[in-house]
C-alpha cells in the first residue's frame, strides 16, 4: 500500500502517537506540548478534508488496520455521513486548540499544562475513533477512550466541585459504557460478529429474536445517557459548568454530537430501516422524547442565572433536534439532523468560546454580568449575537437551515405534531438569548460610569469570529453541507447501505 | 448609462455595516449619502427579475422589479432619506445601524422575486426593528421590544411554515398572486397579518411604537406594516376576507386613539386605522381599488413619519408625550406646530393635501362595487381620524392647557426634516398626478371634484364640532391619565402566568420531590444505617443518655449531604436510567408478543 492510502487511518494515529510524546517534549519547554498538540490535531483536520474530498468523489474508502480483512480484522470504514461527521469533529478540535494557547494558560497551573494537552489529545482521538471504525467493539474501545479523557478534563476545573461534577459523569458514563458493551454483546451472541457491515447482514435473519431486542435496548439506553437526552440529562450541566472553558467549548461541540451520530449508524445502518417498521415503535419513542426534550431544554435554560448552565440546558434541547430529525425517518429530516450536527457544533462551540473569553477578561459566569459586554468587549458581544440569531434560526445563519430542513421533512413525513414543538422551542430560544443581548448592548446601570473597552486577547478573539464567520457562511453558502448531508441521508435510508 | 446595479436593500446594509468607521460632520455626509446612491442605484435598474441565486434547493431571485416594487422603493428611500436628516443630531451609532439595515430589510422584501428571499429580508426586519426599540433604552422600552420581537418571531414561524407547505403543495417558491384555499396560503396569509397589525394581532404595534426611541418610532411607522401590505397586495388581492379585516382595522382604532394619553400611541392606532384603508383596498381587489391602497401607502408614509417627527421633537425638547403633562407649546414651538399641522391636515384628507387624493380612491372603489356598508364604516373612520389624528394632536400638544413647559424649538435638522414632509404632503395633494404616474395601473380618478371637496370639508366640519363640543362640556376623555387595556393583556398575563407556572407548580413540586426522596428520605436511612443500635438505644433510654448519643450521631454526619442540596445527585440519574431501561425493554417486549 502507498503513503496515501494509509492517509486516512493516520487521522486517528497521528494524535494518537502524540499523546505519549506531549508530556515528554512538555518537560523540554513548556510550549512544546502546545505546538505538538496544534501540530497533531491540525494534521487530522487537513486529512480529514482530503478525506472528505476524497469519499465525495469517489466513494467510500476502507481501511484494513493491519492488513487483517474484516469480518476478523478491524476495519476502518468512511462513507459521506462519517467523514462529514469527522471532518466537522477535526475542525472543532482544530479551532479549540487555537483557542486554548491563552485560555489553557489562564485556568490551568502551569506544571499540569502538559498533562492536559495530553488528555485533551486523547479526548478526541476517542472521538475520531468512535467515528472512524467500522467495528463495533472497536467503537466501544474508542468510548471508553474519550469517556475516560473527559472525565480527566472536567475534572481539571479550577473550583472544587469539578471533582464531583467529573466523579458525577464517572459513573453514569461508565453506566452508559457498560450498557453499551452488554448491547454489543448481546448482538455478537446472536449474529457471531462484530465488524458493522457483517452485522448489518447478518442481523435480519434475526430481527426477531429477543436477544437483539434487548441487545439493541442496552445499546439505546446508554447511548441516550451519552448523548445526553432529556431526561437522561442529568451528568452534564455539571460537567459544562466546572470544566475549564477550552473543554466545555470542546465537549459540547463534538462529544454529544458524535454519541449521536453513533446512533444514526446503528438505528439506520446496522440496523435497517425494516427493523423498525415490522418490529417497535423506537423511533415513536425517539420523537416523543426528543421533543419532550427540545420544551424541557429550553425552559430550563431561561430559568438559569450561570451562563454556562444555560448553554448547557439549551444544548439538551438541541441535541433534541438532532435525536427527532433522525427519528423522523424520512431523508430531508434526517439530512437536516446531520446538517445539524455541524451546525450545532459551530454555534454551540461558538458561544462557549465567548463565554470563556468574558471568564478570561472579567473572570465572570453570572448572566448579569454580561451588561454592557456590548461596549467593553465589542467583537466577543458581536460574535455571541451572531451564535444566539443562529440558535434562534434567524435566516442567512446556519440555524435558519437547519430548521428549514427539519420543518421541511416534519411537513414531508406528515409529523404535524412536531411543528409546534419546534415552533415553540425557536421562541422560547429566542426569549433566553434576546435577554442576553439586551444586556450585553442597551441595559446600562444608572449609577455606572463609563465603560472602558477590554476586549480578550487576538488569540481568544480570533477563533471565535472565525467561528462566527463560518455560522455565516454556511448559513448563505448552505449548499455544499447540505449536498453531502442529502446525500448522506439518502445512503442511511435508502437501504442502500455502506454506500 | 450603464446597467450595473446592486439589489437595493444590500446599499443600505453594507452602508450601515461600514457606519461605526465614521464620526462627527464626516458621518452626517455618509449618512445622507447612503440614501441618495441607494435611489441612483434605484433608476437605473429596469423591471424584471435579476439575481438569481440558488439557496436550500430552489433557484430563486434577488430582485423582481415592477411598477408596485418600485412604488415601496421609491417611498423608502425618501423616508430613509428624511428621517436620518431628522435623526442627524443624535450620537450613538445603534439607531443609525438598526434603521439602515432595517430599511434595507423593508426594501429587499418588497423588491424580493420570490418567497424564501422575502421571508429572510422579513426576519431582518424583524431583528433591526427590535434594536430599534430597545434603543431607547428605558425600562418600559425593554419589555415593549421583548413582547414586539417575540410577536414577530411568532409570525415569522407561522409565514415560514406557511412557506414551506405552499412549496410543497405548489412545488415552486415564486411570489405571485397565492389567494386563500390551501393550508399553506392560510398560514402565510396570518403571517403577513401579524405584521399588518391585523385586529387582534395588532397590540405589538401600540405596544413598541411609543415606547422607540425617538427616531426609532419614525422608522418603525415608515416599513414594517407597509411591508406586509405590499406582500399583500401581491400574493391576496381580492380576498374578500381582507375587506372585513380592513373594515376592523379602520374602524375600532379610533375608540382607543380618543381615550388615549400618550400622542405617539394615538398616532400609532391611528396607524392601524389607515393602514386599515389600504387593506381594504387590496381587498376590493379592483385596479381602482388596488391603486388607492397603493397611493395611500405612499402618501401615509409622507403624513405619518411627518405626525411621528413632531412628537418625536416635541419629547425630544421636553421630555414629555403625555396630552395631560402638554399643551401651550405653540409660542416655543411654532415651526413644529405649523408642520405638525400640516401632518394633522394631511391625514385627516383636507383638500390640497396628501391623503385627499389617495384616501378617496378606496373609498370610490367601495362605492363602485356596490360595498356600502364598508363605505359607511369608511366614512366614520376618516372623520374619526380628523377627530383624533386632526384636531387632538396639535390641540393637546401646542395650543389646549398651557402646561408651563417653555422648551426651545427644534433643533435645526429636525425642522428641515419636516419641513421636507410637509412640502411633500402639499405638492401631492395638490399636484396627484405626480403620485398617479407612479401607480401599478393607470389612473382616471380625478379628486378635485366640486361634490368631493364639498363632501369632505362638511365631514371635516362636523368632525371639528363633534370634537369642540365635547372639550366645551368638558367631557373629552383624552386629559386623562390611564392605561388602556387592550389585546396585549391577554399575552402579557399569559406569559406572567407561564412564568408563574413554571417557577411556582411546577418547579416547586419538583424541588419538593427532590428533598423528598433524595434529601429527607435517605438522609433519615442514612441517619439509621449509620448507626441502627444507637436509634434504637434512644428509643429504651433516659434523657441523659439520650443526649449523648444524639451528640454522637450529628458528629458522624459528613458534608457530603450539603453538596446535594445544590447539585442533582447521581442517585437519582441512577433511578432514571434504570427506569429508562425498564420502559424500553417492556417496550420491546410487549410489541414482540
Amino acid at each position: 500500500m502507498n503513503f496515501v492510502e494509509h492517509l486516512h487511518v493516520l487521522i486517528v494515529a497521528i494524535p494518537l502517537l502524540a499523546v505519549p510524546i506531549i508530556p515528554l517534549v512538555g518537560r523540554l519547554r513548556l510550549d512544546f506540548s502546545w505546538y505538538f498538540t496544534f501540530l497533531a490535531l491540525s494534521l487530522s483536520f487537513f486529512m480529514s478534508l482530503n478525506l472528505l474530498m476524497n469519499v465525495w468523489g469517489s466513494g467510500p474508502v476502507s481501511y484494513f488496520l493491519g492488513g487483517w480483512r474484516p469480518p476478523w480484522g478491524i476495519e476502518f470504514h468512511f462513507d459521506l455521513l462519517n467523514s462529514f461527521v469527522m471532518v466537522v469533529t477535526t475542525f472543532i478540535a482544530f479551532v479549540s486548540v487555537i483557542y486554548a494557547k491563552q485560555s489553557v494558560a489562564n485556568e490551568i497551573s502551569y506544571d499540569k499544562i502538559p498533562a492536559f494537552y495530553a488528555v485533551f489529545v486523547l479526548f478526541f482521538v476517542g472521538l475520531f475513533g468512535m467515528i472512524a471504525t467500522g467495528d463495533i467493539f472497536n467503537l466501544y474501545v474508542f468510548l471508553e477512550i474519550t469517556s475516560l479523557a473527559g472525565y480527566a478534563l472536567i475534572a481539571a476545573g479550577k473550583r472544587r466541585y469539578a471533582k464531583m461534577a467529573s466523579f458525577n459523569y464517572l459513573i453514569l458514563g461508565t453506566i452508559a459504557a457498560t450498557f453499551i458493551v452488554l448491547g454489543i454483546g448481546y448482538l455478537y451472541m446472536a449474529t457471531g460478529t462484530l465488524n458493522m457491515k457483517d452485522l448489518a447482514e447478518r442481523l435480519p435473519e434475526v430481527y426477531e429474536s429477543r436477544v437483539v431486542f434487548t441487545g439493541l435496548a442496552f445499546i439505546i439506553v446508554g447511548l441516550l445517557i451519552k448523548m445526553a437526552v432529556f431526561p437522561l440529562h442529568l451528568w452534564l450541566p455539571d460537567a459544562y459548568k466546572y470544566s475549564p472553558s477550552v473543554v466545555s467549548a470542546a465537549m459540547a461541540a463534538t462529544s454529544t454530537k458524535v454519541a449521536a451520530y453513533v446512533m444514526m449508524r446503528i438505528l439506520f445502518s446496522i440496523f435497517k430501516i425494516e427493523f423498525n417498521v415490522i418490529g417497535i415503535p423506537i423511533t415513536e419513542l425517539f420523537i416523543y422524547i426528543s421533543s419532550i426534550g427540545i420544551i424541557v431544554g429550553s425552559v430550563l435554560a431561561i430559568s438559569q442565572t450561570n451562563i454556562k448552565l444555560m448553554l448547557a440546558y439549551s444544548s439538551i434541547g438541541q441535541i433534541g433536534y438532532i435525536v427527532l430529525a433522525a427519528a423522523m425517518m424520512n431523508p430531508v429530516a434526517l439530512s437536516g439532523g446531520i446538517i445539524h450536527i455541524l451546525n450545532h457544533a459551530l454555534m454551540k462551540g461558538g458561544l462557549f468560546f465567548v463565554v470563556g473569553a468574558v471568564a478570561y477578561k472579567l473572570g465572570t459566569e453570572k448572566i448579569s454580568d454580561f451588561r454592557g459586554l456590548g461596549k467593553r468587549m465589542p467583537l466577543s458581544a458581536f460574535a455571541f449575537t451572531i451564535f444566539s440569531m443562529s440558535i434562534v434560526g434567524v435566516p442567512l445563519t446556519v440555524g435558519f437551515v437547519s430548521k428549514w430542513y427539519l420543518v421541511t421533512g416534519a411537513v414531508a413525513s406528515a409529523h404535524w405534531y412536531v411543528i409546534p414543538v419546534i415552533l415553540l422551542s425557536s421562541l422560547l430560544t429566542a426569549i433566553y438569548f434576546g435577554r442576553i443581548i439586551n444586556l450585553m448592548y442597551f441595559s446600562k446601570k444608572p449609577d455606572e460610569g463609563e465603560i472602558i473597552r477590554n476586549e480578550a486577547p487576538f488569540g481568544l478573539v480570533a477563533p471565535t469570529l472565525a467561528v462566527a464567520g463560518l455560522c455565516i457562511f454556511f448559513g448563505i453558502a448552505a449548499s455544499v453541507p447540505i449536498e453531502i448531508a442529502a446525500k448522506a441521508a439518502d445512503a442511511l435510508i435508502g437501504g442502500g447501505l455502506w454506500k | 448609462m450603464n446597467n450595473f446595479f446592486i439589489p437595493p436593500a444590500f446599499v443600505f446594509i453594507i452602508a450601515a455595516a461600514f457606519l461605526p468607521l465614521f464620526s462627527g460632520k464626516v458621518r452626517s455626509v455618509y449618512l445622507l449619502l447612503i440614501p441618495v446612491v441607494g435611489f441612483a442605484n434605484l433608476i437605473n435598474i429596469p423591471h424584471g427579475n435579476f439575481w438569481a441565486y440558488s439557496f436550500l434547493d430552489y433557484g430563486l431571485h434577488l430582485i423582481r422589479v415592477d411598477k408596485v416594487s418600485l412604488l415601496f422603493g421609491y417611498a423608502f428611500h425618501l423616508i430613509t432619506f428624511v428621517t436620518l436628516i431628522y435623526a442627524l443630531n443624535f450620537k450613538r451609532n445603534m439607531e443609525y445601524v438598526a434603521g439602515l439595515i432595517y430599511a434595507g430589510g423593508a426594501l429587499g422584501a418588497v423588491f424580493a422575486g420570490d418567497l424564501i428571499t422575502l421571508f429572510i429580508f422579513w426576519e431582518l426586519m424583524t431583528i433591526s426593528s427590535t434594536f430599534l426599540v430597545w434603543a431607547r433604552g428605558t425600562e418600559s422600552s425593554i419589555g415593549s421590544g421583548y413582547r414586539y420581537m417575540l410577536v414577530h418571531l411568532l409570525g415569522g414561524l407561522v409565514l415560514l411554515i406557511g412557506i414551506i407547505l405552499h412549496g410543497q403543495e405548489t412545488g415552486s417558491m415564486a411570489f405571485n398572486h397565492i389567494g386563500l384555499g390551501t393550508v399553506g396560503s392560510y398560514f402565510i396569509f396570518f403571517g403577513f397579518g401579524v405584521n399588518c397589525a391585523w385586529p387582534f394581532l395588532h397590540s405589538w404595534l401600540t405596544d413598541a411604537y411609543p415606547e422607540a426611541s425617538i427616531a426609532g418610532t419614525v422608522f418603525l411607522s415608515a416599513f414594517t406594516t407597509k411591508t406586509a401590505v405590499y406582500a399583500l397586495a401581491r400574493g391576496y388581492a381580492g380576498t374578500d376576507a381582507l375587506i372585513w379585516i380592513g373594515v376592523g382595522m379602520a374602524a375600532f382604532p379610533i375608540f382607543y386613539a380618543v381615550i388615549e394619553n400618550d400622542l405617539r400611541r394615538v398616532l400609532a392606532y391611528s396607524l392601524i386605522n389607515q393602514v386599515g384603508f389600504m387593506v381594504v383596498g387590496i381587498g376590493i381587489g379592483t385596479e381602482l381599488a388596488v391603486n388607492g391602497a397603493l397611493a395611500h401607502v405612499f402618501t401615509d408614509i409622507m403624513f405619518k413619519a411627518l405626525l411621528f417627527m413632531g412628537m418625536g421633537a416635541v419629547l425630544y425638547r421636553t421630555g414629555k408625550i403625555k396630552a395631560t403633562e402638554l399643551g401651550g407649546l405653540y409660542k416655543y414651538m411654532p415651526y413644529t406646530t405649523i408642520f405638525t399641522i400640516v401632518g394633522a391636515a394631511s391625514i385627516s384628507a383636507f383638500p390640497l393635501f396628501s391623503a385627499f387624493a389617495s384616501k378617496s380612491m378606496v373609498m370610490s372603489a367601495a362605492v363602485h362595487e356596490s360595498l356600502y356598508f364598508v363605505w359607511l364604516v369608511l366614512l366614520f373612520a376618516s372623520a374619526g381620524v380628523f377627530h383624533h389624528a386632526g384636531i387632538k394632536i396639535p390641540f393637546f400638544a401646542f395650543f389646549g392647557h398651557d402646561s408651563g413647559l417653555k422648551p426651545k424649538e427644534a433643533p435645526m435638522n429636525m425642522l428641515i426634516a419636516m419641513g421636507i414632509l410637509a412640502f411633500l404632503n402639499i405638492f401631492i395633494g395638490t399636484f396627484p398626478s405626480f403620485l398617479y404616474n407612479l401607480l401599478p395601473y393607470p389612473v382616471e380618478y380625478k379628486p378635485y371634484t366640486a361634490d368631493h371637496v364639498i363632501f369632505q370639508l362638511q365631514i371635516l366640519l362636523f368632525s371639528a364640532l363633534a370634537f369642540t363640543l365635547l372639550l366645551r362640556a368638558g367631557i373629552y376623555p383624552a386629559e386623562i391619565r390611564s392605561t388602556n387595556i387592550d389585546s396585549d393583556w391577554t399575552y402579557r398575563r399569559g406569559y406572567r402566568a407561564f412564568l408563574w407556572l413554571i417557577d411556582k407548580p411546577v418547579l416547586g413540586f419538583m424541588n419538593y420531590m427532590k428533598k423528598l426522596f433524595f434529601e429527607s428520605i435517605p438522609g433519615k436511612l442514612k441517619h439509621f444505617s449509620k448507626n441502627p443500635m444507637a436509634i434504637i438505644m434512644l428509643t429504651f433510654s433516659n434523657s441523659e443518655s439520650r443526649k449523648h448519643i444524639t451528640d454522637c450521631i450529628i458528629n458522624e454526619e459528613d458534608a457530603y449531604l450539603e453538596s446535594m442540596n445544590i447539585h442533582w445527585s447521581i442517585g437519582l440519574s441512577v433511578i432514571l436510567i434504570i427506569a429508562f431501561l425498564v420502559i424500553y425493554l417492556l417496550v420491546f417486549m410487549i410489541s414482540l408478543l
